[in-house]
């Protein structure tokens, strides 16, 4: 046996607190190491280079590679041992970086000794591996697009148009997300509207895209080109007959306020969700239906004229089977009652960015829902950095369309008096400083200052505010007509609904958690799963879109060439030691171990395909006849006893 | 990790969350004590009674073993075996006259750099002033209460 050790400094970061001569010095001394290097940056092409030379030259059958997290380039390695002819698998990393330069750069000597530990730790194990083989299994082209607002339309259509069997699901009756409810679109000022519906009605369209809306993700078991996926499709009680003759809205007699125009208009319990819904059809409110809660109206289907209302559907499952999943649940405003000091929800001229985005739609097209007044105010960052919250986190977005709507404002009429009342005015994208000059230039007041009291005027409902304007440092208090608080992000409860149903890692925030924040934004932890858009994070519509594409990518990366690589780290039973207990098939998560009659001796039996390599069963094994590739107990012993200094028998 | 005079820590952590953690605190530049040693498996629930009482055998002052959240484990159910194995062990633990906070459980994601410094310099604390385990041949050990 040859042993190649390899140390890294990574350009100082190990180098400077670990002392590699040391390291190294120690490496050689222990048995099987035939060869032992040390480079500036073993992941550059020098140092992989040197790793598949040394290979070939020197016929080494076992490598360690002492530098940063296996989470961070064991692949990069694996990969060139395995283009050496060696399998993949007899190659470790200790990891002096993450777990011994960084958190101990206090103390060099101790982490020297550390990184010695780790080394022989590496050393020990390395010697017990077994060559290995990487599997390739099937894989179809099926995937699951979880939330059809614009991320998951986006992914979608590129899905669809390469080629890819996509099912869309989107819980609302119709798809398009919040971007639908928009007025304009910063920093460029298209109408949101118009470019999202077209967008939209590429999705019925699309011949590889089947759309479920109205309906959740119930439960997703299996894994990577094997998904099983259970959807709950709720009735609408409106079937494909329906051409939206809008005749059942008219003699609906229950009225409620429409979500979707946060409240500013009524609709009925028959309705359409708007004006450009897609699919466009009527549905109705189960919740407020007189009918459905007691037989007596039934007003709309008497008046349909084309027998579309259809009081006997039922909830319908539907059974799917995919390879490859996206989760694209987005956002919900942040809820701002919440933050009770501005008074939201009793001051009724105190309302969200939201309303006020619907208010301009409406205003726009000629049909006002409410007075906009002459002083209007924003204040930023309601529920984003805020501890006291508990929202740490920026929502990114608030800077941007406060400017954007106080523009509309402007535009409308330029005597109106906008203030922005802005902890940091965050304009980093791409035309957003410009944009924001612009604002300034048309008169727009941007004050930095946090908001400390909303009062209202009990005659005139008017508003003041209190704020300290830190820049001039004097305290300001001026009356408003209209106070709009600059809503944050939160989770989506889709996006609280997919991380449950995927047991999908959360971020601090609540956001869903991509695998590498650098390198792999868009992957998730489970192989196979991927997220776009504001489940990620907080993020405007380019950035989502951007994601949207992103992950649609790394799914049929995975997808496309019809077989993927399975690690070979699965239990493997060992027929001699076996009694038959059938303890394993107990603790298997996966179902994937079975007992069968072998030589009228019953023995335990693992499918390599639904073991995922947790290891489980090879603890549990009383008999220590079930082992796990990779991790075998006597590797693990080994490793044990290298940790704590024991010397090599 | 040869002197008998500082403690001696292995903690097993797995792959998805606990180990990534660690990833995180050292990322972070939290500083740690450095008396411990990782060592990696793919889910907490590889690590069976056993290998843990090796490891105190072999000379460890402490094991901890470091999982993903209940309800967060990659392998769906992995973490509540490791729950309960734990739960036995220390039971043994105490049976031999053994401190039982020798071995500790601890639920620690990938984002939880902080969570992984504190428990580590609280449980090489913890050991210190307990001291290495004497275990006698045919003895019990005489250190649970």
């Amino acid at each position: 046996m040859k042993v190649g050790v390899y140390v890294c400094h990574c350009g100082g970061n190990i180098s400077e607190v670990v002392d590699i001569k040391r390291l190294t010095s120690f490496a050689e001394k222990q048995s099987d190491v035939a060869i032992v290097r040390d480079n500036a940056h073993m992941c550059s092409d020098v140092g992989r280079n040197l790793v598949l030379e040394d290979i070939k030259k020197h016929n080494l059958d076992r490598i360690v590679i002492a530098a940063c997290s296996p989470q961070f380039h064991g692949k990069t390695f694996m990969d060139i041992v395995e283009k050496a002819g060696l399998s993949p698998y007899v190659f470790e990393m200790a990891n002096i970086r993450e777990q011994c330069s960084w958190p101990h750069f206090d103390e060099p000597d101790l982490a020297t000794k550390k990184a010695k530990d780790l080394v022989s730790v590496s050393i020990a194990k390395v010697k017990l591996d077994e060559s290995l083989e990487r599997k390739t299994m099937p894989i179809g082209k099926k995937v699951l697009i979880i939330g059809a607002g614009i991320a998951g339309i986006q992914a979608a259509l590129d899905l669809g148009d390469a080629g890819f069997e996509v099912y869309l699901v989107e819980k609302e009756p119709t798809i398009g997300g919040k971007m639908a409810k928009l007025a304009r679109t910063f920093p460029t000022e298209d109408c949101a509207a118009c470019i999202l519906s077209p967008k939209m009605a590429d999705v019925p369209s699309n011949p590889n895209i089947t759309l479920y809306t109205n309906s959740e993700v119930e439960k997703v078991s299996g894994f990577l080109g094997n998904f099983e996926v259970t959807i709950n499709k709720k009735p609408t009680y409106v079937n494909d007959n329906c051409v939206a003759c809008a005749m059942c809205e008219e003699k609906c007699p229950v009225k409620v306020p429409n979500k979707f125009e946060e409240g500013l208009t009524n609709r009925k319990a028959i309705y359409m969700p708007f004006e450009f819904a897609v699919p466009y059809r009527y549905l109705i409110d189960e919740s407020i239906c007189i009918y459905l809660e007691n037989g007596k109206c039934g007003n709309c289907q008497k008046v349909c004229p084309h027998d579309a209302i259809d009081f006997e559907q039922k909830l319908e499952k539907i059974e799917l089977k995919v390879d490859t999943i996206i989760v694209a649940t987005g956002y919900d405003i942040f809820d701002a009652k919440e933050k009770k000091v501005y008074g939201f929800g009793t001051n009724k001229n105190v309302i969200t960015s939201l309303e006020m985005e619907r208010m301009i739609v409406h205003e726009a097209e000629g049909r006002p829902t409410r007075e906009v007044g002459k002083r209007i105010a924003f204040i930023q960052c309601v529920g984003s950095r805020d501890e006291q919250i508990g929202n740490e986190y920026c929502s990114r977005i608030c800077c941007m369309y406060a400017t954007k709507l106080s523009q509309l404002l402007k535009r409308a009429d330029p005597k109106k008096d906008v203030y922005v009342f802005y902890t940091d005015l965050r304009a980093f994208g791409k035309g957003f400083e410009e944009y924001y000059k612009r604002a300034q230039r048309t008169g727009v007041k941007f004050v930095r200052g946090r908001v400390a009291e909303v009062n209202e005027d009990s005659k005139t409902k008017k508003v003041t505010l209190k704020v300290e304007d830190t820049l001039a440092r004097q305290i300001i208090e001026s009356e408003f007509d209209l106070v709009v608080l600059s809503v944050g992000m939160v989770p989506g409860t889709g996006t609280n609904q997919a991380a449950d149903v995927l047991r999908m890692t959360r971020s601090p925030g609540g956001f869903l958690q991509e695998a590498h924040p650098k390198f792999k934004p868009v992957d998730t932890l489970t192989d196979g799963v991927f997220i776009c858009g504001c489940a990620q994070g907080p993020k405007d519509i380019p950035d989502t879109v951007a994601q949207a594409s992103a992950a649609a990518a790394r799914a049929i990366r995975l997808m496309n060439r019809g077989v993927y690589a399975v690690e070979p780290i699965t239990a493997v039973v060992d027929e001699d030691l076996c009694s038959g207990c059938a303890t394993c098939v107990g603790v298997c998560p996966y179902d994937a171990i079975k007992t069968e009659l072998k030589d009228d001796k019953r023995i335990a039996k693992v499918n390599e395909i639904l073991c995922q390599g947790c290891g489980s069963c090879s603890a549990a094994c009383p008999s220590g006849a079930s082992q796990q590739h990779w991790f075998m107990d006597n590797q693990l012993r080994a490793m044990v006893g290298a940790a704590l200094g024991e010397e090599e028998k | 990790m040869k002197s008998n005079t500082e403690p001696k820590i292995v903690a097993f952590c797995c792959n998805w969350c606990s180990y990534a953690g660690a990833d995180a605190a050292g990322t972070s530049r939290l500083q740690m004590k450095p008396h411990f040693r990782i060592i990696r498996a793919m889910c907490s629930s590889r690590i069976d009674p056993e290998l843990i009482l090796d490891t105190l055998k072999k000379g460890a002052w402490g094991v901890l073993v470091a999982g993903c959240h209940p309800g967060d484990c990659h392998y769906v159910t992995g973490n509540y075996r490791t729950q309960t194995r734990i739960f036995l062990l220390k039971n043994l633990l105490e049976e031999l006259g053994i401190a039982p906070q020798r071995v500790r459980l601890e639920w620690i994601s990938a984002n939880e750099g902080g969570k992984f410094q504190k428990v580590v310099n609280e449980f090489i604390d913890e050991m210190a002033s307990l001291g290495p385990l004497k275990l006698n041949a045919g003895h019990k050990a005489k250190e649970a209460s």
